[in-house]
């Protein structure tokens, strides 16, 4: 494919050809250079003064300048892939430090009403360079421990931005400072819903998924009720479970004893479980029958019981597919988690529909980007390590 | 044969619940407590339902169009500088949450349907882009080879050849977008979008099941009736290219 791309794009063109992509980011930069970076608003409904980068912070115009030299830097289609990737992660770094400057100078001493937001010119920036790192990423084909050490050093980015007090007075971390105490709750409750369902979707799925599959009569039967659980929106199975557990707790002795309740994080929990159920049982199901039947039998020739050959053979040998099915859960649950906060279950969700009633931007958005975060991080690791599985077990059959 | 009388069974119950709702009242009574009412009135079901089918249809109208325009520019020689970029926003793309891509589009649309639309749209891109990619990228070369050596423009080998060849898989990323949307658009209520997300809602609000269940069993018999509707194109379009049909 790379000599595809020579000779489509940069052969006949020689030196001064200019990479397509290149362009690409750079007509979205020129678009956030040319919109506002900030809102200042007087409060935090209304909408507020537009503010663009040069204007918005001291030496703004530097900031601007090195944005631009930037993405003009980037357009050449014979820059190497590593130059661009540090170009990218330099825009990125100068972008989010022109907002936090921005907001620093914006915010008047001692108003706690005043926000100064991230506006179109900031994201379409960000978007920008995001793409651009990505871009020089994917074509480095980087292996499966450069991109472990992209992962963390991507989050320890996030991290240092984060604690360094950079973007302590952006509306967002303006929000987060006043309910510090609820943020931490809030996350607490998001990570139990998603890993708690996924939890018991694996206590309960695997072995009904090697029951399917040892029992074929079952496999039709069990498969079409957990399909037919997939078709029901979540938000009505969310609401489904308040009466359900509300009764069975009830009604039903000691169960309210054992944690069963209508009201909290219980049903939100249980609605995430339902809805793990059929990508851990259809996936264990599919790795087990995967296994090739000589193996199987080269196994039995050994001497291995039924069970033996269960634990030691095919279990092992259906992991990568399994380990898929973790990653399909626990993004979707993290995702469908933010429902809870409809319902009282708490997690993300409550900042983002608090926000949405209140047409808070800035609640919202603490809620919607730990939320996006979280759901990126489980997906990129669990792709990582279903890839890390499964060329181990190609290598060593 | 009985999957698709069942299917029958279900399209038969959908259309008559949304035609004459208060005659399934009894259904629905036991689920309602203090006499609270037990089919959702304020509006028609029939009418929130052919609104929340007609955002959905129109997101993914739209997401199809996009999704397979852009899939056939990443393919095509002036476009393939793309492709690595193309995969990596599909892959990483598609671990956003629909809720949250939902609640972003708000402060840049306003409530309503615009902010529903577009997430449903943003969203329903990923699955057919990436679907359309796998079809474009793995066909047979021997196929497109001997298009090209009967002399197709390059115009004509992507009508008359390789789209044809592609359609089973893009249909099937098509599905996939349609049957999130349906889903993804009862939240869409929450910003105020006209969809059955309405009645659930209302149920939620009320703490009235009735409306909740029915709510729910709408949107999700909707979602199974899609779902093989699609599965029938999808083997009709595959037999189309000579493909066995797989069971």
């Amino acid at each position: 494919m790379t000599d595809l791309q020579i000779s489509a794009t940069g052969g006949t063109a020689g030196r001064f050809a200019l990479s397509r992509t290149g362009l690409l980011f750079a007509a979205l930069g020129a678009a956030g250079l040319a919109l506002p970076l900030v809102q200042f608003k007087p409060n935090r409904i209304v909408l507020g003064d537009a503010l663009w980068l040069p204007g918005a912070l001291p030496f703004g115009w530097l900031a601007a300048a090195l944005i631009a030299c930037a993405l003009f830097a980037a357009l050449p289609q014979r820059l190497s892939h590593g130059l661009r990737l540090a170009l990218a992660v330099a825009g990125l770094v100068i972008t989010l430090a022109s907002l936090g400057l921005a907001a620093k100078g914006l915010m008047p001493e001692g108003n706690r009403m005043a926000r100064v937001a991230p506006a179109a010119g900031f994201w379409l920036l960000f978007l920008a360079f995001a793409l651009m790192a990505a871009d020089a990423l994917a074509r480095m084909r980087p292996g499966l421990k450069t991109r472990w050490a992209v992962l963390a050093g991507g989050i320890l980015l996030v991290g240092l931005a984060l604690g360094s007090g950079l973007l302590d007075q952006t509306s967002v971390m303006v929000e987060y400072a006043a309910r510090a105490d609820l943020f931490g709750r809030s996350l607490r409750q998001h990570l139990l819903l998603a890993f708690g369902s996924l939890g018991m979707a694996l206590v309960v799925g695997l072995p009904l998924g090697i029951l399917a599959f040892q029992v074929p009569a079952l496999r039709r039967a069990v498969l079409s009720v957990l399909n037919l659980l997939q078709t029901i929106p979540s938000l009505a199975l969310f609401g489904i479970m308040i009466p359900l557990f509300g009764w069975v707790a009830a009604n039903i002795p000691g169960a309210a004893q054992l944690g069963v309740a209508g009201i909290g994080i219980f049903p939100a929990l249980m609605a995430l479980f339902f809805y793990s159920l059929l990508p851990v049982v259809s996936n264990t199901l599919v790795g087990l029958t995967s296994v090739a039947p000589e193996v199987r039998d080269a196994a039995f020739g050994l001497g291995m019981t039924r069970g033996q050959v269960l634990a030691r053979v095919q279990l092992p040998l259906a992991l990568p597919v399994v380990l898929a099915a973790v990653r399909i859960v626990l993004v979707q649950n993290i995702g469908l988690a933010v429902i809870a906060g409809l319902i009282g279950g708490g997690g993300f969700g409550t900042f983002v529909f608090q926000g949405l009633n209140q047409t808070a931007m800035d609640l919202i958005l603490l809620g919607a980007l730990p939320t996006i975060f979280l759901a990126l991080i489980a997906g990129i690791a669990l792709d990582l390590s279903v890839e890390a599985l499964s060329r181990r077990g190609r290598s060593a059959p | 044969m009985i999957a698709r009388l069942m299917v029958l069974a279900m399209a038969v119950f959908l259309v008559a619940f949304l035609v004459t709702p208060e005659s399934f009242a009894g259904l629905f009574r036991p689920l309602t407590r203090n006499n609270a009412p037990a089919i959702y009135t304020q509006t028609g079901l029939l009418s929130l339902t052919l609104s929340h089918l007609w955002l959905v249809a129109l997101a993914v109208t739209a997401s199809t169009v996009t999704a397979v325009g852009l899939g056939v520019l990443v393919t095509r020689p002036a476009g393939r500088e793309f492709l690595p970029l193309a995969r990596t926003v599909t892959s990483v793309g598609q671990t956003f949450p629909p809720v949250a891509v939902l609640a972003l589009a708000v402060p840049a649309m306003g409530f309503g349907a615009g902010p529903t639309l577009v997430a449903l749209f943003l969203y329903g891109l990923l699955p057919i882009f990436e679907n359309t990619l796998t079809a474009l990228s793995t066909l047979p070369p021997s196929v497109v080879e001997a298009a090209r050596g009967m002399g197709l423009t390059r115009r004509q080998q992507l009508w008359q050849v390789e789209l044809p060849l592609a359609l089973p898989v893009i249909l099937a990323g098509v599905r996939l977008s349609t049957v999130i949307s349906l889903a993804t658009a009862t939240i869409g209520s929450t910003v105020a979008a006209r969809t059955l997300g309405e009645v659930i809602i209302a149920g939620l609000l009320s703490a009235n099941t009735a409306f909740v269940v029915q709510g729910g069993l709408i949107v999700g018999l909707i979602a199974i009736l899609i779902y093989e509707g699609f599965q029938l194109a999808e083997k009709a379009a595959a037999r189309r290219i000579g493909l066995a049909p797989q069971h």
